[in-house]
């Protein structure tokens, strides 16, 4: 009696450890595999994943303090900048502007627009970069506002240069246009606003 | 500038103490020899503001209060 109650005990416990092991075999795996990826991601070079939010937040403070009230309003408001441009015979040799004022826009990490404001007509686009000539390979990026203030000092210091030395092409390589005559529209309005702003200030202060 | 990082303060100090204006040289040539371009804010006539590039420290106005160095323009792709 005894003993069949034994062998029936083993039996059963038999089939519990069959039934019950791939279970239990997947958990313990699943804590290792944890485990694992864990101590992986902490071995990450010291990888900081605040850094580049703290570099761009650095960097949006430092183009502040470059540009007047009215261009940080715009890059705030609309994420981009507009720069006259100053040459006499426009941006490049055959851009036919007649005279006619030309300003660019500045994007971060795009490349710089030229346009003209009286009729929204695209003059080119110039394709500019700030790399890292300490490290050409793989090298990071400026922070967004730091990319817009780099051009902003380039052509506002030597636009000539900055012209130059970028590669030029026709108008929507790489910016789309529909965005850029988009861009020119909220900048109209954003500029409109302003305006009645300041007339509405002006009234308050002048009263 | 620096890519990935951001600003970066390399060197502080008051040109009028003789000291302070050797390691501020320093600081500028080094950051010249490494390829960069070094640009000073300032503020034109009816308070338009534009940046000056300087290539050599005496190019630097005296009443400067910063020197922005950042990496040297390239065509792009």
């Amino acid at each position: 009696m005894l003993l069949a109650l034994s062998a029936t005990a083993i039996v059963i416990l038999v089939l519990l450890w069959e039934v019950c092991w791939p279970s239990i075999s997947e958990r313990i795996e699943r804590h290792k595999a944890g485990r694992a990826r864990v101590a992986d991601s902490d071995t990450l070079n010291g990888y900081d994943p605040g850094r580049e939010r703290r570099a761009e937040q650095r960097a949006r403070e430092l183009l502040r303090s470059c540009v007047n009230e009215e261009e940080w309003g715009m890059y705030r408001d609309l994420g981009f900048l507009r720069v006259w441009g100053a040459m006499a015979d426009g941006p490049q040799r055959g851009s036919r502007t007649n005279g006619a004022p030309y300003a660019y826009l500045l994007y971060p990490h795009k490349p710089v627009v030229a346009y003209l404001p009286q009729t929204g007509r695209l003059l080119s686009e110039y394709c500019v970069e700030f790399p890292d000539e300490s490290r050409p390979y793989g090298s990071a990026r400026l922070p967004d506002s730091d990319d817009v203030l780099a051009k902003w000092m380039a052509l506002t210091a030597d636009e000539r240069r900055l012209i130059t030395t970028a590669n030029m092409h026709l108008p929507g390589r790489q910016v789309d246009p529909k965005q850029i005559k988009r861009d020119l529209w909220r900048l109209g309005q954003w500029e409109r606003a302003r305006l009645r702003e300041a007339g509405r200030s002006g009234r308050v202060s002048a009263s | 500038m620096k890519p990935g990082h951001g600003e970066i303060l390399l060197a502080a100090g008051d040109v009028d103490v003789p000291e302070e204006e050797r390691e501020l040289i320093e600081a500028f040539r080094r950051q010249l020899d490494e390829g960069l371009w070094a640009a000073v804010p300032t503020t034109g006539s009816g308070g338009r503001r534009q940046a000056q590039m300087v290539r050599h420290f005496d190019e630097i106005p005296r009443d400067a209060d910063r020197v922005i160095f950042f990496p040297r323009a390239a065509g792009g792709s």
